[in-house]
């Protein structure tokens, strides 16, 4: 199982890499975290573009897939490793795709003094861009059961749970109800309201990230389709029954403690 | 004694569930048709229940719970009870590609050309950001392609739909994965139920 370096993310030492330094030196960084990253299945288009971004300036041009901690069949059976794969190698993917792009196109804008270009770009960043951010998360919320997952929260998650929800099996309770209730696309979370020091339940549409409401994003679960339709099909509340198995709580406590 | 009111039905494909293979499989309309859209038949029927919209008519169901985006709760299931219908009939086996009839004049002078068309329509399709819908309509006399959001449809601003892709996932990720764009263009290609669009269109054209 691959690990990243300690201390450090995949875009943070790909950026390093990608900003002021050689061409050389870039490649061959780049070769080598290519080759890290490997086993999860690089798409020709992030290579192209990652080629690209090695030549430009701007390090905002190095967002990468983030690895899994875990193989793609590792949460079975709440979510299966086709899913799984899919989910990361093709929509994640494709959301870093499009995000680079439209940066790209932001920034020949901005050189080109275009605002309508630019206020153009908005749509295209934040969706893309949210999704980014947003899967990012969830991936990390995720765990296999002989990792963790599934393993109910401890400390002062635990008790804060209690405190504002009155029990896990509440606060699963309302996390499923408006997940299923949400109409067409989006995440339900668990946030925290960082002034009021509150845990909170939130619902988001498409690719919105929770700050747009105001909350850290403590634990996100996609109610896109694409996040349970292969082995779900219409029946989401069954994919939201079964997420809590693979739940990583000691990722979702190291975001509250973080924040508190 | 209290009225009769009819429940809403789940109207019947207009073909059988493998007419559109293997460009839109059986099993993909069994959950889009047999579950996706009775499901929203169903829980209308049971929202409108000893309500006022119980003696409406679908659209008028629409028109009146839309509140000008501030929907009601009966608008989502109503939108897409009637979005399912009319995309199921805008599809047929053999069909797509460049139409004959009064649509492709119409199309020829308010699109520029087919060609366009297509671009246009792929454009609102792939580009329609999570949930929704790719409409072809008429709006005050001239053809114009729009992609709206979740349930919303053309219905609701006052035009007049004449053809519609739905672009919910779960309308092609049996069959196209991720791969929205193989989707639009399959359709255009080989679903599109033309006869049926110049049907609506006569239509329109006879209430103007």
């Amino acid at each position: 199982m691959t690990r990243h370096l300690a201390g450090s993310r995949p875009s943070d030492i790909l950026g390093f890499f990608c900003f002021g330094g050689s061409i050389l030196s870039g490649g061959v960084a780049m070769a080598s975290a290519m080759t890290r990253l490997g086993r999860r299945g690089i798409g020709s288009a992030r290579w192209s573009s990652m080629a690209v971004a090695g030549q430009q300036s701007r390090a905002s041009h190095s967002f990468t897939l983030p690895d899994l901690d875990y193989d793609y069949g590792e949460l079975e059976p709440a979510i299966s490793g086709e899913i799984m794969k899919l989910h990361h190698t093709k929509h994640h993917q494709t959301y870093i795709t499009n995000f680079v792009k439209a940066l790209e196109q932001l920034e020949q804008a901005e050189k080109d003094g275009n605002a309508e270009a630019i206020v153009k770009l908005q749509g295209a960043i934040n969706f893309n861009g949210g999704g980014h951010v947003n899967h990012s998360i969830f991936w990390k919320n995720l765990a296999p059961s002989k990792s963790g997952g599934g393993e109910p929260p401890e400390g002062k998650l635990a008790s804060a749970i209690k405190d504002e929800f009155g029990s896990l099996e509440k606060l699963i309770a309302k996390m499923n109800a408006d997940g299923a209730a949400l109409q067409g696309s989006g995440w339900v979370w668990l946030g925290l309201n960082k002034d009021l020091k509150q845990l909170a339940v939130q619902t988001t549409a498409n690719q919105d990230p929770l700050a747009s409401k105001g909350l850290v994003p403590l634990l996100g679960i996609d109610v896109w389709e694409h996040a349970y339709y292969l082995q779900y099909k219409n029946v989401k509340p069954d994919y939201l029954k079964n997420i809590w198995k693979v739940i990583n709580w000691s990722d979702v406590s190291s975001r509250y403690e973080a924040n508190l | 004694m209290s009225a009769v009111v009819a429940k809403f039905e789940l109207p019947p494909l207009p073909y059988e569930m493998n007419a559109l293979e293997p460009f839109m499989s059986k099993t993909t309309l069994e959950f889009h048709w047999g579950k996706h859209q009775r499901a929203y038949i169903d829980n209308l029927n049971k929202q409108i229940s000893g309500t006022e919209l119980e003696s409406l008519k679908l659209e008028d169901i629409i028109t009146k719970t839309y509140g000008g985006g501030n929907a009601q709760p009966a608008f989502n299931n109503a939108a897409q009870a009637w979005n399912h219908d009319f995309f199921f009939h805008s599809m047929t086996a053999k069909g797509g590609k460049a139409p004959s009839g009064d649509i492709s004049g119409l199309i020829n002078r308010d699109l520029g050309s087919y060609d366009n068309f297509v671009k246009e329509f792929k454009a609102a399709a792939t580009t329609q950001f999570g949930s929704g819908w790719a409409w072809l309509s008429l709006k005050d006399g001239k053809l114009i392609v729009q992609k709206t959001a979740n349930a919303v449809n053309p219905l609701v601003s006052g035009e007049t739909p004449l053809l519609v892709l739905d672009v919910w996932e779960h309308a092609y990720y049996l069959d196209f994965q991720n791969r929205r764009p193989d989707y639009v263009e399959t359709f255009l290609r080989e679903l599109v139920n033309w006869d049926t669009v110049n049907a609506r269109l006569e239509t329109a054209t006879a209430k103007l």
